[in-house]
């Protein structure tokens, strides 16, 4: 099988430093903050890739590098073999603007309010100046809504029928990866099962093939072919969904599954995680999980863990076999 | 294919457009307010009457052939001594007709309130996109430029451009260019508001996943601040330019009333103010007290119905 997306190294870092003068007042020096920290995993084509980690552990950032919204520190993101930002071929980044595609977190936010549902789904292609003949209708047929609906405005929708709507433009270029950050944790439960459903059933009919960020394990489980838990800006485990989810291998996946809620477990003591996320402006040496793991030893504070195979795991912990 | 057959569809679809305008919110709460409704009709009396001036006026004020000096300081509503003529509003020491004359200062004065007013728009719209959008130093330099004209009263900015402009144009030309120079001067005093109210709009927008949608497919700067950032910033814009509107008027009042805007030959409100306030304590009340009531009326309504369009278009004080 061959990879469609591969990253290698990847590290975004932001600045998040005070005005230059509040600096030179307080004598503070820059502040960095590092959101994605050597970053390695491979998408391969036609299959669903999940992201899981808490706020802030870089999985967004990941996306929007993914999709060229954000430029990488270091390391590349490279979609059929074309680095996105060091091609210096335009009409090859164009190629790549459109066979990668994005869904967002917020359908509330996504759409913009001014215009026309018809004009927003179409926009991928009518920028590029293609033929938008009714595409918009096609496609709004496609992801269960009305043609009719082409000529309304997005406040005339509710949230799931707005995700539907972004569905439709992400898939107006024909693309053959679409990155969905967070697409259902802005919706009511019962419409993120029809979205979801929707959203297996065209990758399924289009062959696409979806990078999917959640912080939702339940979400994951249903979607993902594998699945990468992401801490404080690493790769922390990386396996196929049921090998992680029946023996995962890193402490920091346990404690995930141990705090997630669970149907039918009801009435049960719910494991809280111990601690909370550090400060990625100065993350703990070592092993960045070493302060909260229950397991961890001398060496986990010293050195941070290379990313090792076991079995079809990769995983970043000295403890792990 | 021809459009006959379709016409009683469209004429159905525009009855059902103006069903919608009229049972629209903004609609609804224009009808519940009678400030807003009062002030709309006399605003669109005055701009009517401005606009149809040379139908209305009894006078052509600016034509000399016209006019009898034995007119002169006619009282308003009495017949002349000499030419049994009879004015409305009473005439000038020249004999002009001051109703006439106001109509044609009202058109000068709303057209160069209306230029000015779109010359601040365009300017302050530009420069606050572009900054909130671009950010770093653009953004610093353009807000800093801002907040130092803002500690200049705006009446001296704009007697400093209209001396400038003065200084420079041929002596010849003058008259002509005055109503333009004007124009300039109020303008680009005015656009600051502008600026700062689309930067605020403008940094709440750009952080929009729309916005993000926009970049993501690939399209430029300038292409997402028009088409995507800027309609979505235009209300605060809307209501802001309604009331720099009457300030625009009041400042081409002020300047023609300091005798630097314009020429008595091409009277605005505020030159027949200012012709009329010469006359104020020799007993021809009328050359003063009409034009100025007009002004008065004009820059009142369009404040009011400004206060009114703020809070129809916040949604927070619905």
């Amino acid at each position: 099988m061959s990879s469609l997306i591969s990253v290698r190294g990847l590290t975004r870092i932001f600045d998040v430093s005070k005005p230059w003068l509040n600096r030179v007042l307080e004598r503070r020096p820059k502040a960095y903050l590092t959101a994605v920290s050597d970053v390695d995993f491979d998408v391969e084509e036609k299959t669903v890739y999940a992201l899981v980690g808490e706020s802030g552990s870089g999985k967004s950032t990941i996306g929007k590098i993914v999709v060229g919204l954000l430029s990488p520190s270091g390391g590349s993101v490279e979609i059929e073999g074309i680095d996105l930002s060091h091609e210096p071929d335009a009409a090859k980044v164009d190629r790549i603007r459109s066979d990668v595609q994005m869904i967002f977190q917020d359908p509330y936010a996504s759409l913009n309010p001014r215009w026309r549902v018809r004009d927003i789904i179409v926009e991928p292609v009518s920028h590029r100046g293609g033929d938008t003949e009714g595409l918009a209708e096609k496609l709004l047929e496609q992801v269960g809504l009305s043609a009719h609906d082409a000529s309304k405005f997005p406040h005339e929708f509710s949230g799931g029928q707005r995700q539907r709507i972004c569905i439709a433009r992400a898939l107006a270029s024909n693309p053959r990866v679409i990155v969905c950050d967070e697409p259902t944790s802005a919706l009511d439960v019962s419409v993120q099962a029809q979205v979801l459903n929707l959203m297996s059933d065209l990758r399924e009919e289009l062959g696409l093939t979806y990078l999917f960020i959640s912080h939702d394990l339940t979400v994951v489980q249903h979607m993902a072919d594998r699945i990468g838990v992401l801490y404080l800006g690493r790769l922390v485990e990386e396996a196929p969904r049921d090998r992680l989810f029946t023996e995962p291998k890193h402490p920091y996946t346990e404690m995930l599954f141990d705090a997630a809620p669970r149907m039918d477990a009801f009435g049960r003591e719910v494991n809280p995680p111990q601690g909370e996320i550090p400060d990625a402006i100065n993350p703990p040496s070592g092993c960045a999980f070493h302060p909260r793991c229950p397991i961890a030893t001398e060496r986990c504070a010293r050195e941070r863990p290379e990313m090792r195979t076991i079995g079809d795991t990769r995983v970043a912990c000295h403890l792990a076999e | 294919m021809s459009d006959t057959p379709l016409s009683p569809v469209r004429e159905a679809r525009a009855m059902r457009r103006l069903k919608r305008a009229w049972d629209s919110d903004f609609a609804y709460s224009f009808r519940r307010a009678p400030v807003a409704v009062i002030s709309f009709l006399v605003v669109l009396t005055l701009v009517l009457a401005a606009v149809f001036a040379p139908l209305i006026a009894p006078h052509d004020p600016f034509d000399p052939a016209t006019l009898n000096l034995m007119n002169g300081f006619t009282p308003p509503g009495e017949a002349n001594a000499f030419t049994g003529e009879f004015f409305l509003m009473g005439t000038d020491d020249q004999g002009r007709d001051v109703f006439s004359t106001i109509l044609f200062g009202m058109r000068i004065s709303l057209f160069v309130g209306f230029a000015a007013v779109l010359l601040a728009m365009v300017i302050g719209v530009t420069l606050g996109l572009v900054a909130a959008y671009i950010g770093g130093w653009t953004e610093t330099i353009i807000m800093r430029i801002a907040d130092v004209q803002l500690t200049f009263p705006a009446i001296l900015v704009a007697m400093l451009i209209f001396g400038i402009a003065k200084g420079i144009t041929p002596p010849e030309y003058r008259d002509q260019m005055a109503i333009w120079v004007l124009i300039l001067a109020i303008g680009l005093s005015d656009w600051v508001q502008f600026a700062r109210v689309v930067r605020g709009a403008t940094l709440v927008e750009k952080n929009k996943e729309y916005v993000q949608a926009a970049r993501m497919i690939g399209r430029s700067g300038p292409g997402i601040m028009l088409r995507h950032i800027l309609p979505n910033v235009l209300n605060p814009v809307l209501v802001i330019a309604t009331i720099s509107l009457a300030l625009a008027i009041i400042a081409e009042a002020t300047l023609s009333f300091l005798g630097v805007g314009a020429p008595p030959t091409k009277p605005s409100l505020g030159t027949l103010i200012r012709i009329g306030q010469e006359f104020m304590f020799s007993g021809e009340w009328w050359i003063l007290f009409f034009p100025a009531v007009t002004l008065l009326a004009l820059a009142l309504s369009i404040n009011l119905l400004g206060d009114w369009l703020r809070d129809a278009l916040n949604p927070r004080l619905r």
